[in-house]
């Protein structure tokens, strides 16, 4: 450890290349957590599909490589997938457990997803799949740092992605129900707002961030039916720590646990890498909850 | 009234379902029957579904060719599949389900070290020889198992031959080897595991130094930690072992982040199929393999190891893998012991199967007492203008090790 750390001293542009790649795939990160905090925080549903919707996507788009489609317009494509299948998932299974206790609804994504990834499986099969984007990467410094093409592609779309989103929800009618719901479901109804149509649009919309989010992933890294499970974790994370309904803290939460994540695989070791997640986790709980505790002595 | 006779009637049935049941389905008239669990759904499912052909592929080729003679009577194979859904708990479930339901006495092993490292104790308790051939780890081979044999090569193996090269290579440039640096990221898995354990002793062998000795989480999906600091310490060895994922991630990132190494190896390079993958980003990989079709190895049942190739290729329409010709062997050593066993006798079948002494299409087998294969050695190939070439050992190799890689600015 030491070692790594007087590297990094040494090697100062190791750092800058660390801190790439760590936002870059932050980035990604940061697209599914924004789905997660969206329906955790309108239907008060976890939702543990997540990670296989984003390798769903990143299968979407492989397919179209193999028909010779190129995979960036698998982008639109899973997204609009996923969007359609979120919304029939929510009318099938999820509209049953919305109201219903946390657990059951826990235990109704858990199951699902593991038929996705089974599925996924029989349909692709389990190799590790990737799509070659054709793009190619960028040298600074003399070949010392380098930042793949498609990973910034990604991470500009991550941006635009989160920043559609925030206007969708502030502008639109749609978006300003889903907001309403999220607040007060009972008064949202009273309203005339029929929430069991928010409801199947914002999980739907969940999906098809989630299907974009693997369309990148897929050409930046891999997808496989089994290895879904990182990005739910990663998004249940960065929503504990950003907080739901608070798009921006998301965007920054996922840079920066993407960021903080590499330089600890370096330091650290890579195979603390994940450890250091959960730490993290458990340490802004602990801080949090700390800082609720002074709040409400205020209060009394 | 009617209820109860309803229940009667079930139970007569339930008890004769039960006595005329397979329990003793080892031997059913003319066919033996061998039992497998295989990993044809999990993450290993790629790989399970490899080893099922090599399976069905050598029990079919066998049965066309007339079967097994047994004492004089002429039996056909067949097997007995379950699927373990890539998880070492269901493998032990299914084995002792093959053994007491099914009546097997014959096992052909799992997919992995792992699920078989699971199903090894219950063969073992029953005394029933099973013959496997995708568990690698020598940790299999350490618990004085006697119903255990392997026809692949150990995993201290593995990519030991890659060390090796490197300490000939330096040689051949006039360098002492123990200047040389190594870099490993090994995933953390026993197998993983067994292969980082045969490259440091290896490393340690040629008094190579190792300057990064990274474990992977099976879950990451990025290695661009561990590359950089490749990148930054320029070790003249990088070795990789993370099955298809690492191979896939590996290649893909070295690339991307234009990683300077003169060597690097990899596991699972076929398995993961680089070279369609990546194409030239594939260039100069050293892949260890238990098998190549290329090589001179022969049998009367497949013909050369080329022909297996040919005939995998045409039936199945992929280029086999070598979990594929392993497997295939191990149904070989099978037919061949019950021959010289002349009885089926599980004991008799046991001792014929440790005194084998064969050769195939996939290689010379030959167990010692633990019952690992020691008479066929790990191969190296080079990728090698998309082509998978042996490189090492020298003895079987088809063409001169491309070395060292070129930095990427050249390529």
């Amino acid at each position: 450890m030491a070692d790594n750390l007087a590297l990094l001293f040494d090697a100062p542009l190791l750092i800058v290349q660390l801190l790439i790649d760590g936002i870059l795939i932050g980035s990604i990160f940061a697209v599914a957590a924004y789905g997660m905090a969206l329906v955790w925080g309108v239907m008060n549903v976890i939702n543990i599909v997540q990670g296989e919707y984003v390798m769903l996507g990143g299968f979407i788009a492989f397919q179209l490589t193999l028909w010779g489609i190129n995979p960036f317009l698998g982008v639109p494509v899973a997204a609009v997938i996923l969007f359609l299948l979120g919304i029939g998932i929510y009318y099938g299974i999820i509209r049953r457990v919305v109201d219903k206790d946390m657990f059951i609804s826990l235990l109704a994504t858990f199951g699902l997803s593991i038929l996705m990834q089974q599925l996924m499986n029989q349909i692709w099969g389990s190799q590790v799949r990737t799509a070659q984007s054709g793009l190619s990467t960028w040298f600074l410094f003399d070949y010392q740092v380098t930042v793949s093409q498609v990973k910034l592609v990604a991470f500009a779309g991550a941006l635009l992605i989160g920043g559609l989103l925030i206007l969708f929800l502030k502008r639109t009618r749609l978006g300003q129900a889903i907001r309403a719901t999220a607040q007060n479901p009972r008064a949202a109804r009273v309203l005339g707002i029929d929430t069991n149509k928010v409801f199947a649009a914002t999980y739907g919309i969940n999906a098809a961030l989630c299907g974009a989010a693997g369309a990148f992933v897929v050409m930046a890294y891999s997808v496989h039916p089994y290895t879904g499970l990182p990005y739910t974790v990663r998004s249940f994370m960065i929503v504990v720590v950003a907080g739901l309904g608070n798009l921006p803290a998301v965007i920054l939460a996922g840079l920066g646990l993407g960021a903080a994540e590499t330089m600890a695989g370096f330091v650290l070791g890579v195979q603390f890498q994940v450890a250091f997640v959960f730490c993290l986790l458990v340490a802004i709980l602990v801080f949090r909850n700390t800082m609720l505790g002074r709040k409400r002595r205020y209060l009394k | 009234m009617l209820r109860r006779l309803v229940r009667a009637c079930l139970a007569i049935v339930g008890l004769a379902v039960f006595a005329a049941g397979p329990a003793n389905a080892k031997v059913e008239d003319d066919t033996i029957y061998l039992g497998a669990a295989i990993s044809l759904t999990g993450k290993y499912a790629a790989n399970g579904e490899h080893t099922q052909r090599g399976y069905d592929l050598a029990v079919k080729m066998i049965n066309d060719a007339g079967g097994v003679t047994v004492d004089g009577k002429q039996y056909q194979l067949a097997v007995i599949y379950y699927d373990d859904e890539s998880t070492p708990a269901r493998g032990a479930q299914l084995a002792e389900r093959l053994i007491n339901q099914d009546g097997v006495d014959y096992m052909l092993g799992p997919y992995s070290s792992g699920l078989t490292e699971a199903m090894a104790p219950v063969t073992e308790q029953y005394g029933i020889p099973m013959i496997e051939a995708n568990g690698a780890s020598i940790s299999l081979f350490q618990n004085g198992y006697k119903y255990l044999f392997a026809v692949l090569s150990t995993t201290e193996q593995y990519l030991a031959s890659s060390v090796a090269l490197a300490a000939e290579l330096a040689e051949r440039e006039g360098r002492d080897p123990s200047t040389l640096t190594l870099a490993g990221a090994f995933e953390n898995d026993p197998f993983s595991q067994d292969i980082r354990a045969g490259v440091l002793a290896d490393a340690e062998k040629y008094g190579i130094t190792v300057v990064i000795d990274d474990q992977l989480p099976p879950e990451l999906n990025d290695m661009a930690a561990t590359l950089a600091k490749v990148k930054a310490l320029k070790p003249d060895i990088l070795v990789v072992s993370g099955h298809d994922k690492g191979a896939s991630l590996a290649i893909r990132q070295i690339e991307e982040m234009r990683v300077d190494v003169p060597l690097l190896a990899l596991t699972h390079c076929d398995s993961a199929d680089i070279i369609g993958n990546f194409g030239a980003a594939a260039e100069y990989t050293l892949c260890s393999s238990q098998w190549a079709p290329t090589l001179s190895y022969s049998d009367d049942l497949f013909g050369s190891a080329g022909d297996f190739a040919v005939l995998f290729e045409e039936t199945y329409g992929y280029a086999p893998p070598y979990q594929a010709a392993e497997s295939a062997a191990a149904v070989q050593v099978f037919a061949d012991a019950f021959e010289r066993a002349g009885s089926f006798d599980k004991d008799a079948v046991r001792d014929a199967i440790s005194a084998t002494k064969m050769e195939t299409f996939y290689g010379n087998i030959e167990f010692d007492e633990t019952g690992r294969n020691i008479a066929k050695p790990m191969v190296l190939y080079q990728v090698q203008d998309g082509n998978y070439v042996v490189v090492a050992p020298t003895k079987w190799a088809a063409a001169d090790v491309r070395f060292p890689t070129p930095p990427w600015a050249e390529r």
